[in-house]
């Protein structure tokens, strides 16, 4: 009963502190609501009358969304850079950051949610998808180890922080016997999430642009340095905005992850470029679309020499450790990773595999605006999710908030 | 009727039609709502019931005990929390009111208990007709018209296949027609199963430079024509990649779709490589006088928007006994279909007699589908 209490109260003070802020915090979440409502009126537009409001067609069957939801699969597993250190090697320069890392991945857990969903034909029979009650295809279905492991890791990231700051809360210290097992286990669970999206697409034989070995530790690599990036970006804004102390050296450290990751990346990247253009088959077609287009068709053109180029630059940056170490460079060269990869695991993988078709068809695909209303507002929704994690946890984490203060 | 081992839950609402003997669809042997309770309620007896039946004795007990002390596993749990959003929404508006007639609360009943019930393909014969008496009663009630829906299945010792002769056609298209019209395809969006590929001579089969949408007349000076559709593959993809079982194998073959149980994901158009699949993007429009009324479940019955459809080697004609309407509407017999398990079928014959080939035999689908020359 205490505990309950205990938690009632903490839900109270939270939706205390998440509704009070500076004005620049009002304006903000104005904003995200306001993103919020449109992707919201696009969605409604879409629900009435059906996925032809979306760039999709029969040729390309999957777009913006499914693009967004594999890329942030990415992110959301990246939290695993965090959670090993801190948990697993007890390396305390993580420490502060690890809960942040946590929050990014419950927030990029529920976008990725609310893609699929976005995705579906037919959303008010989504109870088909629930094991038990409707017909759940496992193992056979990749979609369904999909459901599960997104939804396990869902959950281990929201109860392992949420137990840490409950005990914060209180004034307690947190028993590292409780939460350590669920740790470890979430650092498999986050490989997991990540390599069976992956099998989702490498294991169709019917696109060969996908139904490729390297395609799941591609995933990872990628996954790793897009991840991390975005959470030092995040780090920035709350070290500027908060008296939340994040050293320097923390910021430092997840970098060298940023920065291997990157060069494995890259390395996996030529390794991809060389299969399919050394030796050109049938096969190779898809990869001769995006990066150089095919019987003058090429949408995809600017996107993919946007981010290749991007890419090289910031993994060539950040292996200096000069530059490395120069915060500003630091940051210039994660936002421009993040971009890079975004747009090679996105719209540069999921598109092309759709084209040419199973005949040779060239048939191109652009989001309509319907579409990026909707994406946008997912995005304002995970942003939001995100800010009020964290606030709460900021203002656990330095004591501004505990359970006997509010009596 | 199989009341007892129903494997998805329904409730009833609009018990009322339930006082004569012969039930709303016309079906006097009680193929659809005979497990409505027998006698009329009223509508404060009804609300009691409603409120039972989700909440049940909780009613008496105080909050704590509510939320800690019930003993339900996980199914019962979720039924509940149905019949409680049935309360606030569904009844409400329809059987409580005292304004709507006989026939909204029956379409009422009808759409909730499509909405709610199982998949197709782990249905008994008796609920697979319950659905079929449903879907044709919804029909009448909407347009006034009636249609007649087969829900039969499969015969035992039939195995469908399909022959095409490259040599033959000559890319009239009248299959195309044909498909479209006898399976009720979308008007709005043109959908069509088959693509006819026009090719040109001396080049060997390549699809990359051959043209699946040409306006102009045929056959053309230099040409050849190859016609695809689904392959209904003995190791299809799609179905293992379902994540719902909403597409699976028929025992005689045909691989289909339950247009109900179907949640839109588009999985399996991914995994199909022969681009045997449609999906409604808008919502399908045929023209009320244009319907073909003779319909099976699994085949050409009325879709909605956001589900997969594909060619079901028209499951209507072929399970009693008649050709594809593509094979019967090709002016130059170049498509062939049979049971591959009858010895003097003219499938048979082809497969024995000609040099056939399959398309992209190196995944391992297995089509069942061949091509062949004179």
């Amino acid at each position: 009963m205490r505990q309950l209490k205990v938690f009632s109260s903490l839900v109270k003070d939270s939706l205390d502190t998440i509704t009070h802020g500076s004005k620049k915090y009002h304006i903000w979440m104005a904003f995200l609501t306001f993103i919020m409502l449109v992707g919201m009126y696009c969605y409604s537009i879409q629900l009435d009358e059906g996925l032809q409001v979306t760039g999709m067609t029969d040729r390309v069957s999957w777009g913006l969304y499914i693009s967004n939801f594999t890329f942030l699969v990415g992110v959301a597993a990246a939290a695993v850079m965090l959670v090993m250190p801190t948990y697993v090697l007890k390396d305390i320069d993580f420490k502060q950051a690890v809960l942040i890392g946590e929050g990014l991945a419950v927030a990029a857990l529920i976008m990725c949610l609310a893609f699929v969903v976005a995705d579906m034909g037919g959303p008010s029979v989504l109870w088909h998808m629930i094991p038990g009650i409707g017909v759940f295809n496992f193992p056979n279905s990749m979609l369904t180890w999909d459901v599960l492991v997104l939804n396990g890791y869902l959950f281990l990231n929201i109860t392992i922080p949420f137990y840490i700051l409950f005990r914060h809360y209180q004034g307690k210290d947190s028993n590292p016997k409780v939460y350590v097992p669920g740790a470890i286990l979430s650092v498999f669970w986050a490989v997991a999430i990540h390599l069976v999206t992956a099998f989702l697409y490498q294991g169709l034989q019917a696109r060969p642009f996908w139904n490729n070995a390297l395609l799941g530790p591609r995933f990872l690599a990628s996954a790793f340095a897009a991840g991390p990036a975005l959470i030092i970006l995040v780090l920035a804004i709350i070290r500027t905005f908060t008296e939340f102390n994040i050293k320097d050296k923390t910021i430092k450290k997840i970098a060298l992850v940023v920065t291997v990751a990157a060069q494995i990346n890259l390395i996996m990247l030529f390794s991809e470029l060389f299969k399919e253009f050394y030796a050109p088959t049938h096969h190779s077609e898809s990869a001769y679309y995006l990066f150089f287009g095919l019987h003058g068709k090429g949408a995809l053109l600017p996107w993919i020499w946007t981010a290749i180029p991007l890419n090289i630059l910031a993994t060539v940056l950040l292996t200096f450790h000069k530059l490395r170490n120069n915060l500003k460079v630091l940051y210039f060269c994660c936002f421009i990773l993040f971009v890079a990869i975004w747009i090679e695991k996105g719209f540069g993988l999921i598109v092309p595999g759709f084209i040419p078709g199973p005949y040779g068809k060239i048939a191109e695909y652009t989001p309509t605006g319907i579409e990026i209303g909707v994406t946008l507002g997912i995005w304002a929704l995970g942003a939001m999710v995100f800010t009020v994690l964290a606030k709460t946890a900021i203002k656990i984490e330095t004591g501004k908030l505990r359970y006997k203060n509010s009596q | 009727m199989s009341n007892n081992n129903k494997k998805w839950f329904s409730l009833n609402l609009n018990s009322r039609k339930k006082e004569s003997n012969t039930c709303g669809c016309g079906n006097a042997s009680g193929g659809c709502h005979s497990n409505a309770p027998k006698q009329e309620l009223s509508e404060k007896e009804f609300f009691d019931a409603a409120v039972n039946a989700s909440i049940g004795e909780e009613r008496t007990r105080d909050g704590f005990d509510q939320v800690f002390d019930v003993k339900m596993d996980r199914r019962s749990a979720f039924k509940k929390l149905t019949a409680s959003l049935l309360i606030g929404a569904g009844a409400v508006s329809t059987s409580c009111s005292v304004i709507t007639d006989d026939e909204t609360k029956e379409k009422a009943q009808i759409d909730w208990e499509e909405q709610f019930k199982g998949n197709y393909k782990l249905m008994s014969d008796d609920e697979k007709k319950a659905t079929v008496d449903r879907l044709v009663r919804s029909y009448q009630l909407r347009t006034g018209k009636t249609i007649s829906m087969s829900s039969k299945n499969a015969e035992a010792d039939v195995l469908f296949g399909y022959a095409f002769n490259i040599s033959k056609c000559q890319g009239y298209m009248d299959c195309v027609s044909a498909c479209v019209k006898e399976n009720n395809q979308d008007r709005s969006s043109q959908m069509q199963y088959i693509r006819i590929h026009e090719m040109k001579d001396g080049k060997g089969l390549s699809f990359d430079e051959a043209d699946d949408n040409y306006y102009h007349e045929v056959p053309a000076e230099g040409h050849f024509y190859l016609g695809t559709q689904c392959f209904h593959c003995d190791n299809p993809p799609c179905v293992e990649v379902c994540p719902v079982q909403a597409t699976w194998r028929e025992d005689d073959g045909l691989v289909v779709v339950d247009y109900d149980w179907c949640v839109g994901c588009r999985y399996c158009m991914a995994a199909c490589p022969y681009d045997g699949r449609r999906f409604n993007w808008s919502k399908p429009e045929v023209p009320e006088n244009e319907v073909n009324h003779n319909q099976h479940y699994l085949g050409n019955r009325m879709r909605k928007k956001g589900v997969m459809e594909k060619c079901t080697f028209c499951v209507q004609r072929s399970r009693s006994g008649k050709n594809p309407a593509c094979v019967e509407a090709c002016p130059t017999g170049a498509r062939v279909f049979g049971n591959l398990l009858d010895p003097n079928s003219t499938i048979r014959w082809v497969l024995e007699n000609k040099k056939v080939f399959r398309l992209k035999e190196d995944l391992g689908t297995e089509p069942k589908f061949w091509y062949y020359m004179d």
